[in-house]
């Protein structure tokens, strides 16, 4: 869930004024794509999402948390109820599959019996069943961002956040990797995906949320109506 | 690395020890020459009688920053006069020309003059002698060595640590990843920063009791050294001795060790500091 309102984020250092005056409600279950050139704000309004940057100006709710007031020691707490995927992967080279999932629930402290129950129900739900021993660089590129799905979702995270999940992929594999967080929106978990691609955006037919220049421009059910001349 | 920042540790360790136990073995000397810096207090002719003189004592000993009051009657002080000459110039020499007299060493040579006027204002004390001079200049070195041991046990310190903390922080460079991806599904800073505190606590440990058994055997050699030396010269009679390490061992086993703790924890988590600032 998230609220936003009115929300302007000027950088200090340049005086760039990132976003402006954004407002932006996301429900529990909802499945949103979020497009837009680059530099329109897409990463600065997922950095405020993860907390990464406070916002100058205006509300920020994620998941009941008041990302304008939160303290700094209760950001974890937060982030648990997250689950973030990035367009690099950023798994860890020298640890397996399982490993790299696993490695998610011991940060947050899981215990023992439950990791071993949950991460390969995970890994099978991302469709990487059998492959819990090869390490990330044995596997494709398409497989490896499965890998840091199931890793987001393991701990059972109330919402998913993808920036650019498949900009490093061939077209058949982006399909493939939407329909999933498409399963796992149906499992009951909210979805934001930050995407340039048209064709996926259309495919799904999804709430499309469009910004540039720091302002929401459309705001539309099922296709991508933005200016994709990036 | 972890190579590097023992390493660093032990160099700092092993020049702050020595820099340290140099001041100390300056000071032992230092003290050891201000005990042989007697005051003389004679007492007045007027006394004659040695029961009388022995009598001002106790009066001696109330005062401040008295270490010891030994009595020297004139008989005995014509006798330790007397045998630093020839027999022949004793002759005829009248154990009265001498006066009865106490020998008195201070707890604290800085404080010379006042005690000197303190004992002048006993009844039946003539004249004190204090060599006020030599005392200003002993006071003098202390000072200075004390001082310049102290601020480069500062400096190096303030070094240690910046080096150490720049040693794990390249270690830690190859990390950032890692750390990036813990914050990312909400580890706490404290859970992030155990295993740095943890090989910064190791590492400590390990530079700390490395760097003591190097200056064991630094110190052992230089004693031998100089006491070789020392034992040919006249320097040999008896003032001028190094303070054996067994004395200092464990002071500067303890002392090692907790610079090292810290300097080792400190930069630890000192070094990761940044990563966790997201």
């Amino acid at each position: 869930m998230i609220n936003m309102f009115n929300v302007t984020e000027v950088y200090d250092s340049s005086g760039t004024v990132a976003l402006d005056g954004i407002d932006l409600q996301i429900e529990e279950g909802e499945f949103v794509f979020l497009v837009g050139p680059s530099g329109s704000g897409k990463t600065t309004l997922m950095k405020l999402i993860t907390g990464e940057v406070r916002a100058t100006d205006g509300t920020v709710v994620v998941n009941d948390f008041d990302m304008t007031k939160i303290k700094r020691r209760k950001l974890p707490k937060m982030r648990r109820t997250l689950g973030v995927v990035f367009q690099d992967y950023r798994l860890i080279d020298n640890m397996t599959v399982y490993d790299n999932v696993a490695f998610a629930m011991r940060v947050v402290g899981a215990p023992n019996r439950e990791i071993r129950k949950r991460v390969p129900y995970v890994l099978d739900l991302v469709g990487l069943k059998g492959c819990e021993k090869r390490l990330p660089n044995e596997l494709s590129g398409g497989e490896q961002q499965r890998v840091a799905i199931a890793r987001a979702l393991v701990n059972s995270p109330r919402m998913l956040v993808a920036d650019e999940p498949t900009g490093n992929l061939d077209p058949v594999r982006s399909l493939e990797l939407m329909l999933l967080f498409e399963k796992i929106n149906e499992m009951g978990t909210t979805v934001l995906v930050v995407t340039h691609e048209k064709e996926l955006v259309n495919a799904l037919a999804k709430r499309v949320v469009t910004i540039d220049n720091g302002h929401v421009i459309s705001d539309e059910m099922g296709g991508y109506f933005g200016d994709d001349s990036e | 690395m972890s190579f590097a920042s023992v390493t660093i540790i032990m160099a700092c360790l092993i020049i702050m020890g020595s820099v340290t136990l140099l001041s100390f073995n300056i000071d032992a000397l230092i003290k050891n020459l201000e005990d042989r810096n007697e005051v003389v207090a004679f007492v007045d002719d007027a006394v004659t009688d040695e029961a009388e003189a022995r009598a001002l004592q106790p009066e001696l000993e109330a005062l401040d920053n008295i270490m010891s009051v030994e009595f020297i009657s004139r008989d005995e002080a014509m006798e330790n006069f007397m045998s630093k000459y020839d027999s022949s110039l004793r002759e005829g020499i009248d154990p009265t020309v001498f006066r009865h007299r106490f020998v008195v060493h201070l707890n604290d040579i800085a404080q010379m003059a006042e005690t000197k006027s303190a004992m002048e204002g006993v009844v039946g004390i003539a004249k004190v002698k204090a060599h006020l001079e030599y005392a200003k200049a002993f006071v003098t070195v202390r000072n200075i060595v004390s001082v310049v041991s102290l601020v480069l046990t500062i400096i190096l310190v303030f070094v240690s640590i910046f080096i150490m903390s720049n040693t794990i922080k390249l270690t830690t460079f190859g990390r950032r990843e890692e750390i990036a991806i813990m914050k990312m599904v909400g580890a706490t800073n404290s859970f992030i920063r155990l295993p740095f505190v943890v090989e910064g606590l190791v590492l400590g440990l390990l530079g700390g009791s490395l760097a003591f058994l190097a200056e064991w055997g630094l110190y052992a050699l230089i004693t031998r050294r100089v006491m070789g030396t020392v034992s040919n010269s006249i320097l040999s009679e008896s003032f001028f001795t190094l303070i054996p390490f067994k004395t200092l061992a464990l002071p500067v086993l303890v002392v090692f060790l907790g610079i090292g703790v810290f300097v080792g924890v400190f930069g630890g988590v000192n070094a990761i500091r940044n990563y966790l600032k997201v």
